[in-house]
């Protein structure tokens, strides 16, 4: 099985949204939650770079570890998805997670924060079957259907990749060795503790 | 020099100066535009995390990457079960031990039948109310840290979710009348709480429950003192770092609110460790001592052994409240 990540190029990122939008557009994300976000750093000045975050689907996921509920699970492509009808809406999730991936209906926590909703790599939730209460709740399952994550389908500049962590790996450096530069992949440290070389 | 020698010369510069044009953006190319860049382990080292612009509202989301965050799990995950364990546990332990060692600590002289005011209908209130509070909140507490260890193997994850949730709802509302019990309960004693020299010999001489002996204590004795102190110290601790987990993101970043959860986590087991000596004490520990928060009224043999120079102070008052219970 293959073992799914993303790899934002951030050397290529032109921070256009094409990914947020896409994103929001194909699962229906409600307004004020964001699956994924893009963010420019040194913004107007030289070596400015953006780079596409949202869920990593981490290996031995801290929100996972953390939920009180164990409402998160790994499929078998690496995955990490949730449960809504577990989740509390404790926020535990969020202060665990290094990427700042939960999102929330309600910033308060008193009562509940709502159901925690994050980037689901196009997986949908713990039943896979494309069925609209699932998409009411988690978005498409389009890993299901032999398709990859919209957001990096639809990167204009092919600066997201979402994909086989091997072959997204390689292509990567590819480009690096091919162009002579590379900023690194993003996160892949911390999410799955390596590197590839820039 | 002739006509075509000058065209020559002329075409010449400029066939060199279009060289130099051509060849100067080839020499750019050569430079790694990556020099100038940001990088995210230069980024991690200076600032431990990375942030930049983002056009959504929600500012948090401008922070893409905090590798420490990840840290958190292991104090939530290891840490304070092992703290909220050893120290639970540890006096329940104690506490079985020392009950099966010393048992009951009796009124040596029996009842004597008056009885006098200890505490009137408001304290008592007051307490339980706050103490009601306190076994829901410390219960559905336990089960955030807990529960899935304890409870989710012997239930349907939806049951224990509807457990989870509804103990979240309680221990969020039960914390208002919580803190102000806690406030009240700092008003109404701080006067008798005051540590002084009694407490000192009180504590030399092991208490009333350590030994056989009845050091003097007026209304509070040296344990009593303590566990206002633990309650209002203890009350304060848990009520602010809660209120800041419970509306996280005002004025706090999650560095902010994991340290809040981090002092609310160890307080929290250190609180419930010393209420259950509390609850010993004032139940199965010690005969008499009971009715102080059940009726409010004490036997006045009790209040002479345990609170020698208070059941002084309310006689010398003159005020009637020492009164005789029917002979037959």
């Amino acid at each position: 099985m293959a073992r799914m990540k993303f790899l934002c190029d951030a050397d290529r990122c032109i921070e256009c949204n094409a990914c947020v939008t896409a994103c929001k557009n194909e699962h229906e994300v409600p307004w004020g939650i964001n699956r994924r976000r893009v963010v420019t750093i040194n913004d107007g000045q030289p070596g400015e770079r953006s780079v596409s975050m949202a869920c990593m689907h981490c290996t031995d996921a801290p929100c996972a570890a953390v939920c009180p509920v164990n409402c998160f699970f790994t499929t078998a492509d690496g995955v990490v998805l949730h449960s809504k009808d577990l989740c509390i809406g404790c926020g535990y999730c969020f202060y665990a997670c290094p990427f700042g991936a939960p999102q929330y209906p309600r910033v308060g926590n008193f009562g509940s924060r709502g159901k925690m909703d994050k980037c689901t790599f196009c997986a949908g939730g713990p039943d896979p079957a494309n069925t609209p209460a699932n998409y009411a709740q988690y978005g498409t399952n389009r890993l299901a259907e032999g398709k990859l994550p919209l957001c990096a389908e639809m990167c204009s500049t092919k600066s997201l990749l979402a994909g086989d962590g091997d072959i997204i790996a390689k292509i990567y450096k590819e480009r690096v060795a091919k162009r002579g530069y590379g900023s690194g992949a993003w996160g892949w440290k911390t999410a799955y503790r390596e590197t590839i070389a820039g | 020099m002739t006509l075509h020698t000058r065209i020559r010369t002329i075409l010449g510069v400029f066939a060199i100066a279009l060289a130099v044009a051509f060849v100067t953006p080839a020499a750019a190319q050569s430079v790694n535009p990556q020099q100038q860049s940001v990088k995210e382990d230069q980024l991690l080292q200076k600032l431990n995390q990375i942030s930049g612009r983002c056009t959504l509202p929600n500012q948090t989301a401008c922070t893409i990457e905090t590798p420490a965050n990840r840290e958190w799990r292991d104090f939530h995950q290891v840490t304070l079960r092992w703290i909220a364990a050893i120290s639970i546990l540890g006096v329940l332990v104690a506490l079985v031990v020392f009950y099966l060692t010393r048992g009951m600590v009796k009124i040596e002289a029996g009842r004597s039948g008056r009885t006098v005011t200890r505490f009137n209908a408001m304290e008592r209130f007051v307490h339980w109310m706050t103490a009601t509070c306190f076994i829901i909140l410390a219960l559905s507490g336990l089960n955030i840290t807990f529960g899935k260890a304890l409870l989710l193997p012997i239930m349907s994850p939806e049951a224990f979710t509807a457990i989870s949730q509804w103990g979240k709802y309680f221990h969020n509302y039960l914390s208002f009348p919580f803190t102000i019990g806690v406030v009240l309960i700092f008003l109404m004693w701080i006067g008798g709480n005051i540590p002084n020299k009694t407490d000192v010999e009180w504590l030399k001489r092991g208490g009333g429950i350590i030994g056989n002996d009845h050091p003097p204590a007026y209304r509070f004795n040296g344990g009593q003192k303590l566990i206002y102190w633990i309650v209002v110290l203890g009350g304060a601790a848990v009520a602010i770092t809660g209120y800041i987990l419970m509306f996280p993101y005002y004025g706090t970043s999650t560095g902010g609110v994991q340290l809040a959860q981090i002092i609310h986590g160890i307080v929290a087991a250190l609180f419930i460790a010393a209420m259950l000596g509390h609850i010993y004490i004032g139940s199965i520990g010690m005969e008499g001592a009971f009715e102080a928060m059940g009726s409010g009224e004490v036997d006045v043999n009790w209040a002479k052994e345990h609170h020698k120079l208070w059941l002084e102070e309310e006689m010398g008052k003159g005020n009637s409240r020492a009164k005789a219970q029917p002979a037959e």
